[in-house]
């Protein structure tokens, strides 16, 4: 009996031991200067396109890269999880420069990328356009390198304009409301107009007309200032208009995929949405109306024609990896100027002035989407959200009176609200 | 012990062999006891510690010992908090009514015989093994307000189209609706198995005495059936408040533009993913654990007293 439990005892300690060890083994790393590369990516046309050029990168540098791909709002979720252990099993990471981009560099999360960037010629980093490089600076420092940039346009429906008798999409947001109000009468059952209506995901098409009507979230002092006269014609107008010739029944729950839909669908005239889905509208897989979008530049307000032109995504490399060397490699092939290039061919806009002087580079955009982001690049303002370190937060409070005014309550004691728990926030990141 | 010839006794044992044999209890439970510890214990003494610090941006960043400043702080916030407990208490309550009372009459329905029963069992169980992410998508389709089969049907019965999860009102008893749709299945299961499981006896004595239908079920089968009814709240009861995926797949982060289906679960959520505010969220989820805990302590206790 003895001899039978001590028999059990020490088959069990083996089984123990056993996995102990394995679980050991699970847990080292060997990325030490790795010939294996983990790049993070977002599921997005870039992406698409990297990866089928990716075997001739893994030639060229001898190295493996092994590409995880995930939704918006996974990868960050992956992010805060992965980055807050210190994890050193992302290497590169693709981001959002203005949602995460502050918060990642204050935490220590992005490597410096300052004397690797400038002090490479054939990279030549003077290409790239300020506005997307100043976004991923912090405190001087280069974390990031811009891959795609954005700017606000107007898609519209040209066979419903012509049937209503108009020639030329509207050059203001008064023509705009009119138009959308006589298509929406001369064709029951579409919607005049339609785009984002979550209260965080609106606030970034939202930006545009405020900035058209002469606001913007902060002041010149760096006081909050979603209260001002010309906010609040903002919300009004961006509400009134989703509200009264948006579609019926609206939600207000749409980010892009729900706007877009309803537009591609054929349910709606006018759609302001960033140009970089414009494939979305055009491709016939995708899109019902893809031959009659036509693209306008956005509208011009009280203020003129004020759109957004930002970075919306860069490439970092995890201050926690131990392949920073190798990584570098993976951006200064990504970002450089052929693979930017080929990008932009494939219908994703460059952070390089470079592509945009190449006639190639806008030769394969529709043509007026072309002259829409011409007029937008020049305008633009460099930023479609609060630049502070909790922009969700952010978006949520300065986008509650968005939804306030499409269905319909008080605007203006929403933007004072909104306002003062802004300012709130602000003083807090001080 | 010594009764089977040995040539060794357990007092000739030396070094670590000797050891393992005197604290075999422990060695045999060693493993079990560091899952429990690595992956229950230590996981829930962080949150504690972390609801009692200001930690936000990065748990690798400093942060403040602040004691209960938190809970204060959670405890008075009727902005989110509070209409965040409602909704979990709520959600859960209406849906736990229906799925027992429809749960408990599908189950006395399958529980004789009938020619069919097989495929009858199979279909009504297909909601449940569905996952609760593709469930969430494929109700946010037929609920979409403007292209959506539910507004279709209604339409062909002269009834005009709703908001559904659309609307600031709607939405939570939409989403109710759903849970109810895919979990009943899972009280008809246990409650099925309970039925199947109770003599025949007490009902026939009662049919012989003259009961009627409602009375043998009132009096007789009811009673015998208590503890899995029991059983099945609890189950069920805890699922409920923890519902997370079906809301975060038809409503998405912070529970709609007016948080409008924001249970305790979908915010704690939020205050750590996006806001990044760990020692909040981390209150929360502690305040909600202790919920949790409550509401079965509660009912359990009540169980034994004999109340229900």
């Amino acid at each position: 009996m003895d001899v039978l439990r001590r028999s059990v005892i020490g088959t069990s300690l083996a089984v123990v031991a056993a996995l102990g060890l394995s679980a050991c083994g699970g847990g080292g790393d060997d990325s030490g200067g790795s010939n294996t590369l983990r790049v993070t990516l977002v599921n997005h046309v870039w992406t698409e396109n990297i990866k089928k050029a990716l075997p001739e990168f893994e030639q060229q540098s001898g190295l493996k890269v092994e590409v995880t791909q995930l939704g918006e709002d996974q990868l960050s979720d992956q992010y805060n999880v992965k980055l807050n252990a210190g994890s050193s099993d992302i290497d590169v990471m693709m981001y959002r420069p203005l949602q995460e981009g502050k918060l990642f560099a204050k935490n220590g999360y992005l490597a410096e990328l300052t004397d690797k960037a400038k002090e490479d010629s054939a990279f030549d980093f003077a290409d790239f356009q300020a506005p997307p490089v100043q976004a991923t600076t912090y405190q001087d420092k280069l974390v990031g390198v811009p891959i795609i940039t954005e700017q606000e346009v107007l898609y519209y429906r040209k066979d419903l304009l012509q049937k209503s008798g108009f020639s030329a999409p509207p050059k203001t947001l008064d023509e705009l409301k009119t138009m959308a109000a006589k298509i929406e009468a001369d064709n029951p059952g579409t919607a005049g107009f339609v785009a984002r209506t979550g209260k965080a995901a609106a606030v970034t098409q939202f930006s545009s007309f405020l900035y058209s009507f002469g606001g913007d979230f902060v002041d010149g002092s760096g006081k909050a200032s979603v209260n001002t006269e010309q906010a609040k014609q903002a919300y009004a107008y961006y509400g009134g208009l989703l509200r009264e010739n948006g579609p019926e029944n609206i939600s207000t729950d749409m980010s892009w995929s729900e706007a877009m839909a309803i537009f591609t669908q054929g349910k709606a005239a006018f759609y302001t949405e960033a140009n970089s889905l414009y494939k979305n509208a055009t491709d016939p897989a995708k899109s019902k109306v893809s031959d009659s979008v036509g693209f306008a530049p956005f509208p011009a307000g009280p203020a003129g024609s004020k759109p957004y032109n930002i970075p919306s995504w860069a490439l970092g490399v995890n201050e926690g990896s131990e392949n920073q060397a190798n990584a570098w490699k993976f951006i200064q092939w990504a970002a450089g100027k052929e693979q930017t290039l080929v990008q932009q061919k494939g219908g994703v806009p460059g952070a390089r002035t470079s592509v945009w002087a190449n006639p190639e580079g806008i030769a394969t955009y529709p043509k007026d989407l072309a002259d829409a982001i011409k007029v937008s690049t020049e305008n633009g303002v460099g930023h479609d959200r609060p630049l502070v370190v909790k922009v969700a937060e952010a978006r949520e409070l300065v986008g509650q009176p968005i939804v306030d005014a499409i269905t319909g309550k008080d605007v203006a004691g929403s933007a004072a609200t909104a306002n003062e728990a802004f300012q709130k926030l602000l003083d807090d990141e001080k | 012990m010594a009764s089977l010839a040995s040539p060794r006794q357990p007092g000739d044992l030396t070094g670590w062999t000797r050891w393992a044999n005197t604290h075999r209890k422990w060695l045999f439970a060693a493993p079990a006891m560091t899952f429990v510890g690595a992956l229950i214990i230590f996981p829930l003494a962080w949150t504690v510690y972390l609801s009692l610090t200001d930690a936000e941006g990065s748990v690798r960043a400093e942060s403040e010992f602040i004691g209960f400043a938190n809970y204060l702080e959670v405890l008075s916030d009727t902005d989110r908090f509070w209409p965040a407990v409602l909704r979990t208490v709520g959600f859960t309550g209406v849906a736990l009514l229906f799925e027992i009372v429809i749960g408990m009459a599908v189950a006395l329905l399958l529980w004789r015989p009938f020619r069919g029963e097989r495929w009858v069992r199979v279909a009504i169980l297909l909601p449940l093994v569905a996952t609760p992410v593709a469930v969430g998508m494929m109700w946010r389709l037929i609920f979409d307000p403007n292209i959506g089969m539910a507004n279709q049907i209604l339409g062909w019965v002269g009834i005009g189209p709703q908001p559904w999860l659309a609307g600031q009102h709607s939405a939570l008893p939409t989403t109710i609706f759903i849970d109810i749709w895919q979990w009943t299945p899972m009280v008809v299961l246990i409650l099925l198995a309970g039925l199947t499981a109770l003599s025949n006896e007490p009902d026939e004595a009662a049919r012989v005495d003259g009961a009627n239908a409602w009375q043998r079920f009132r009096h007789v089968t009811l009673p015998l059936l208590m503890p899995t009814v029991i059983v099945a709240i609890l189950l069920r009861g805890i699922d409920a408040l923890k519902t997370f995926d079906i809301l975060y797949a038809t409503k998405g982060r912070g529970g709609g533009s007016f948080h409008e289906v924001e249970t305790l679960n979908v915010y704690a959520y939020g205050l750590s993913f996006d806001y990044n505010e760990y020692g909040i969220s981390s209150t929360v989820l502690i305040i909600f654990f202790l919920i949790i805990i409550g509401s079965m302590w509660a009912l359990t206790s009540r169980r034994k007293k004999g109340a229900l």
